[in-house]
């Protein structure tokens, strides 16, 4: 194998496995390069392949640090990991052609694995230049002798070819709802939030700008503060964290909408839970899923693909206004023995013999007023956690006001929850859509009122009403360096950066639509809306295999038409043109007549272009029977015959 | 047994009419209907790989694992119309092949022409049962490339080129592109002459052929030295002038005729025997005498000279022909 065919394989596989290093662990990270860099000055040098015994030994060491890693050598990651290990210790064992084609295919296997981490439109153009290196190389392996010119092009010619063929197949080959066999728990990488929340938990999260969802709102969108996205519903409280408990019996839900509803649709990325996020309270939904007594949306199985639904909910109601009598010890418990301060404090609020609406005021007056800090940074709380929060820190993030918040209003005997979700969002009007990130996750509290159900209140709209009408970084202006770009951004952003960044962010949510989450659904819209009558998998397959072939019959019709079309000969041409115009002059040459015997003829009967003639017929001649082609020799007679008159 | 034997003969049948080849001698143009395209084992496993990502894609729900499944798949479909093209089209037309000794190797000149702008890569010449290693070669575009294709000569009497495959699984070897040209072309393949054996005594009885030009009088000239000239013969001094290899030619003044008569050899089997006669022929044009050839049903009048020792060697060679070398 040659010196250049090797570096391609490296190149290759380095451009492969490069995608996986940000979540490869980082000792997997340093010995693939360490391996390829190696291979690199083996191959440089000219130096000897390891010895087997030694390439055994990193084999065994890897796989055994893969066992440490992961606790396994199966589930996702392992297997990811253990490929880009197998890849790079191949190249090291590179001796025989089949070797270079097992990596081959490898690499093309490996490229498939980034996309469960990624597939956005940067992934999609990182593969094709991916796959025209690999193609290159390929093409290498079997033609040794084609220069890198050449090469690249047969190589980029290919992978033009077959675009429009994979776009053909990509619409109309029959897509087939999944999972086949059963997903691994670490199918599909999750963030976004957790059915539980400690302090920080929330906090964590606003430092991520992925997208949790994106809302289209079939009319006006509702007002901002009206944009809360119910998650999962916590009642338990440990001290420190809050869990969703068990409940003994589920009621079903029941609410009186007060108010006109909204239709809106949203496309949920994945996160691998049931939640389905719809705004407070939920009538409708297109997808299957169930509404719980505390008004949460679960779907049927976890989303661990994209999904679209559209909703309907209505923004004004009264809740569950009889609720059931175990419920509401549900939304009493308390931790036994713990923040006493607090307990007082609540304890003084319900002594001054005020009803449940004035305890709910009395206590977002007295975060309003007692100095508390809206950060995205609080200090660490002691065993006593609303205590210390509530009287000696007094810095938190929405976690920590919504957690106290419930504390204090079920230490003063009024039933409360904490629900956690997503508020607000940020208007593409690009797009004309919202965009809800991980940024956006909030958490806030609910009350129940006897005659109104139950309540929203958020403490945090009281300390910090710009999160609620504005987003993160509107609250915590001087903390902005520690949010994600793209939260920090929103706050105040040149017009053409904003401009460019939603135009990304809509390329990014029809790609989501039209290419991530083309699935069995949207094939069956997409077809019909071709004008397609009959859908069934027998006739989508015989549309895409005759679209195929007669594309494949284009190309051939064009890649072979130069080959087999008959060639003029221009010198051929030339001398008939020539008899021609010797015919026209009287002077017609007979069927039998060879170029030579023709100009003797001629000659004698013009003795004035004897001369030309036999010059002409000589090289005539020359040229048609001769074994050199000349192109030199070909112009001259060319422009001499043509040059001719009679 | 009996379906069996007609599926082979059936099978035999279909192979015949689809590859109904034919000997030919002059130029083959690759077209069509020559060129035949199967998918090789790497093909096959190039599609199971796919199968494998399919199931992923469908299982996962990846998007872009589809379209990448599909654009590997696509590009392993077009390169069945990039192996023909490697092929078709092309002209091939069968050269030079000189005649050899039994032993050595036959080279058989094959002139590829490529008409198109349109390099071709990477095109592979074999012969079945051969064993012998593809002889793989390219031809750029619009030139033409003269490849010589080795086969070792077993046996004396002709040595037909016989049937080669051109195959090409360009350009990424998913692909076997193949067609047969047979050409007529064959060469004559001399038996292999015995090491040393000395040159028959009925003519000159004294071991003249050693010394029968022992006076320098006799000096006639110098030609080009040939393959086979006895080292003693060679004009060193011509050479050292820088006149090249040259071999000094004594003229036998005197009818020295010799007869190489196959009945002279004290050999057993009719092989031995024309090794023999080789090994004399090969002697006596180097000690530049003048020999004749006498076979039981041939007879060649004596003369000297490269043509006529090739001649020679050439009746040797083709006498009393088994019949199945004749192909």
């Amino acid at each position: 194998m040659s010196k250049s065919l090797i570096y391609g394989l490296l190149l290759s596989v380095l451009m492969v496995i490069a995608p996986h290093a940000s979540h490869l662990p980082l000792w997997v990270s340093s010995l693939c390069v360490t391996m390829l860099l190696w291979r690199a000055y083996l191959t440089f040098s000219g130096n000897a392949l390891p010895k087997r015994w030694l390439l055994t030994l990193i084999t065994v060491a890897s796989l055994g640090g893969i066992a440490v890693n992961f606790y396994a050598l199966f589930g996702r990651e392992a297997a990811v990991t253990l490929l880009m290990l197998m890849v790079t210790l191949k190249l090291l064992e590179l001796r025989a052609a089949r070797d270079a084609m097992v990596l081959i295919y490898m690499s093309c296997f490996i490229v498939i694995t980034n996309f469960f981490y990624s597939q956005s439109i940067p992934t999609a153009l990182y593969m094709i230049a991916t796959l025209a290196v690999v193609v290159t190389t390929w093409i290498h392996l079997h033609a040794p002798n084609i220069a890198l010119k050449p090469r690249l092009r047969t190589a980029a010619i290919l992978l033009l070819q077959a675009i429009p063929l994979t776009l053909i197949l990509f619409v109309l080959f029959p897509r087939i709802q999944g999972p086949l066999w059963g997903l691994p728990q670490d199918a599909f990488a999750s963030s976004g939030l957790d059915d539980k929340m400690a302090p920080g938990s929330l906090s964590r999260l606003s430092l991520s700008d992925a997208v949790a969802f994106r809302v289209n709102y079939a009319d006006k969108p509702p007002a901002r503060d009206q944009m809360y996205w119910r998650g999962p519903v916590l009642w338990h409280f440990d001290g420190s964290t809050w869990t969703p408990g068990r409940t003994i019996h589920s009621v079903a839900p029941q609410f009186t909408e007060l108010d006109k509803a909204v239709d809106y649709s949203v496309t949920l990325e994945p996160h691998n839970k049931t939640w389905l996020f719809t705004l407070d309270m939920p009538d409708k939904i297109s997808v299957p899923a169930s509404l719980t007594h505390d008004f949460q949306v679960l779907g049927k199985e976890p989303v661990n693909s994209r999904l679209r639904y559209e909703a309907r909910s209505h923004l004004g109601f009264h809740a569950n206004v009889r609720e059931a009598a175990w419920q509401i010890q549900r939304a009493l418990q308390l931790p036994p023995a713990l923040n006493p301060q607090a307990l007082q404090l609540a304890a003084t609020w319900r002594g001054d013999g005020a009803n449940d609406a004035a305890v709910v005021r009395n206590a977002l007056s007295y975060f309003n007023r007692q100095g508390f800090q809206y950060t995205l940074e609080p200090p660490p709380l002691g065993v006593n956690g609303i205590d210390d929060f509530l009287f000696t820190t007094k810095k938190g993030f929405c976690e920590h006001y919504a957690s106290a918040f419930v504390f204090l209003m079920r230490a003063a005997h009024i039933p409360a929850r904490v629900v956690t979700g997503y508020q607000g969002g940020e208007f593409n009007y690009i797009g004309n859509y919202y965009i809800v990130r991980q940024s956006d996750a909030h958490a806030w509290a609910e009350v129940w009122l006897s005659g109104q159900g139950w309540v929203r209140v958020d403490p945090t709209a009281v300390i910090a009403p710009a999160r609620v009408q504005t987003n993160v970084a509107a609250a915590v202006p001087n903390e902005t360096a520690a949010l994600p770009f793209m939260a920090r951004m929103v706050s105040n952003p040149p017009a053409w950066l904003s401009n460019l960044r939603l135009n990304w962010d809509m390329l990014a949510f029809r790609w989501n639509q039209w290419v991530l989450g083309y699935n069995t659904e949207r094939q069956f819209a997409f077809l019909t809306s071709l004008g397609m009558k009959a859908i069934t998998w027998q006739n989508m397959a015989i549309i895409m295999t005759s679209g195929i072939w007669l594309v494949i019959g284009l190309f051939a019709l064009f890649m072979l038409r130069h080959l087999f079309a008959r060639q003029p000969d221009k010198v051929q041409a030339a001398w008939l043109r020539l008899c021609r115009k010797l015919a026209k002059a009287g002077l017609p040459r007979a069927a039998h007549e060879g170029a030579q015997d023709y100009s003797i003829r001629i000659a004698a009967a013009r003795p004035e272009l004897a001369a030309t003639l036999h010059d002409l017929a000589a090289r005539y001649i020359a040229l048609r029977y001769g074994a050199v082609q000349d192109e030199q020799a070909q112009r001259e007679f060319l422009q001499r015959a043509a040059a001719l008159k009679i | 047994m009996a379906i069996i034997n007609m599926l082979d003969k059936l099978k035999t049948r279909f192979s015949a009419w689809l590859f109904r080849h034919k000997i030919e001698s002059g130029t083959i143009v690759l077209n069509q209907r020559r060129i035949f395209i199967i998918p090789t084992r790497q093909g096959f496993a190039l599609a199971f790989v796919l199968v494998l990502m399919l199931l992923g894609d469908i299982n996962y729900n990846l998007s872009l694992g589809y379209a990448l499944t599909f654009l590997l798949a696509m590009i392993g479909i077009m390169t069945m119309l990039y192996a023909f093209r490697n092929l078709a089209q092309l002209e091939v037309r069968a050269g030079r092949a000189d005649a050899v000794f039994s032993g050595e190797t036959a080279q058989f000149l094959l002139h590829f022409h490529n008409r198109s702008a349109l390099a071709r890569y990477q095109l592979c010449l074999t012969k079945k049962a051969t064993g012998l290693t593809p002889l793989c070669f390219d031809v750029p575009a619009s030139q033409d490339s003269t490849i010589a294709f080795m086969l070792p000569a077993t046996r004396r009497g002709w040595l037909a080129l016989g049937e080669l495959k051109l195959h090409t699984e360009f350009p990424l070897g998913l692909f076997h592109a193949w067609s047969y040209v047979h050409f007529d072309t064959r060469c004559v393949v001399y038996p292999k002459p015995l090491p040393d054996a000395p040159l028959p005594s009925g003519a000159s009885p004294d071991g003249a052929g050693k010394h029968p030009v022992a006076g320098d009088d006799d000096f006639a000239g110098l030609r080009n030295y040939v393959a086979g000239d006895a080292m003693p013969r060679i004009a060193w001094k011509a050479f050292a002038r820088g006149q090249g290899l040259q071999v000094k030619q004594f003229m036998s003044q005197v009818g020295e005729e010799l007869w190489l008569d196959f009945s002279a050899a004290p050999d057993r089997t009719e092989e031995e025997k024309l090794a023999r006669m080789a090994r004399w022929v090969l002697d006596a044009e180097a000690q530049g005498l003048r020999y004749g050839l006498r076979l039981p049903d041939d007879e060649l009048p004596p003369n000297n000279g490269a043509a006529h020792r090739d001649e020679c060697l050439r009746r040797i060679a083709l006498f009393n022909l088994p019949q199945q070398t004749q192909s």
